[in-house]
């Protein structure tokens, strides 16, 4: 499995998450730059990491979903590529349209940073098959824009297509998200955006190894059926 | 040619800053105060453009990037 790693101009766990591929998971793993009109030969899956593309200008990800890799990544993500989005990343993936919705500030109007346990909800994802449906897993969230946002028919529509991956466990909501979601799929179950950051939580000196198995779950899915 | 695109919250859509300036305004004896939304101005230079077709793009622009259509409703203004 050979993992793409997007850099935005203002990404800041970009490396983290090469680090948990490469180190911890023995998976091959490499940057590549939004400038970039292709991912590389051999990419099986990709990552948009955290951070504060283009300075949060405008709206959270609002133009990074603009930036050239995008055609490449929405190609990828149609083939049926695993793309997964972690915070920064899950507001371009919502933005460009690849997840629905919309991402609002916080309710409590401040940046949240903190340990959170979130609720497997549903198995059926290269992502969270190697979990426990009802597992909770302890991952951190760091951002200002969390409150995912969805009119009522959407997240009729996400709840009756079991699309909600992960939820923040009841009276833990860190952010005034819809119905607690802190993770949701497409469609087609090979796109994922959390807020949470598994790739924080993958290393016991660093307090939980829960995100793991995301990892491990999403460098398998597609083993062998790259470009 | 110098146009303006007003960016607003759709209705029901929360805005936690709103309300806090609101509660502000009231706490400075603005009492009348029901509420408040906060959106965004957005100028726009644009080169000589007939007055329709400058619209035309202008909408095309809140489509397709100045506003989340989701969340939130635009206007230009010329």
């Amino acid at each position: 499995m050979r993992i793409a790693v997007v850099t935005f101009p203002g990404s800041n766990c970009d490396e983290d998450a090469v680090h948990v591929l490469r180190n911890v998971l023995g998976v091959a793993a490499f940057k590549v730059w939004h400038r970039d009109t292709q991912l590389p030969a051999g990419t099986e899956g990709v990552i948009l990491p955290g951070g504060f593309s283009y300075g949060d200008a405008l709206r959270s990800g609002a133009l990074a979903r603009f930036s050239p890799i995008m055609g490449a990544v929405r190609a990828h993500a149609e083939k049926g590529g695993p793309v997964l989005g972690i915070c920064n990343g899950m507001q371009i993936l919502v933005e460009s349209g690849l997840l629905p919705g919309a991402m609002l500030q916080n309710s409590s109007r401040k940046f949240v940073c903190r340990w959170v346990g979130i609720q497997v909800e549903t198995l059926h994802s290269p992502f969270t098959r190697f979990y426990q449906k009802g597992q909770i897993l302890n991952v951190p969230v760091a951002h200002h824009e969390g409150c995912y946002y969805a009119p009522p028919e959407l997240l009729a529509q996400l709840k009756a297509e079991d699309r909600i991956a992960f939820r923040y466990q009841a009276g833990d909501n860190p952010n005034g998200a819809a119905d607690d979601i802190a993770g949701l799929l497409n469609p087609g179950r090979n796109v994922l955006g959390m807020m949470p950051h598994p790739e924080r939580a993958s290393e016991g000196l660093l307090g939980s190894e829960d995100g793991k198995a995301l990892f491990v779950g999403m460098a398998s899915a597609w083993a062998g059926r790259a470009a | 040619m110098h146009a303006r695109v007003l960016v607003t919250l759709k209705k029901g859509v929360l805005d936690p800053a709103g309300e806090a300036v609101a509660g502000s305004l009231r706490q400075l004896g603005f009492e009348e105060v029901r509420g408040a939304r906060i959106g965004k101005v957005i100028e726009i230079d644009l080169g000589d453009v007939p007055q329709a077709e400058a619209e035309k793009r202008l909408r095309e622009m809140g489509q397709k990037l100045l506003a989340n259509t989701v969340i939130e409703d635009f206007e230009v203004v010329l």
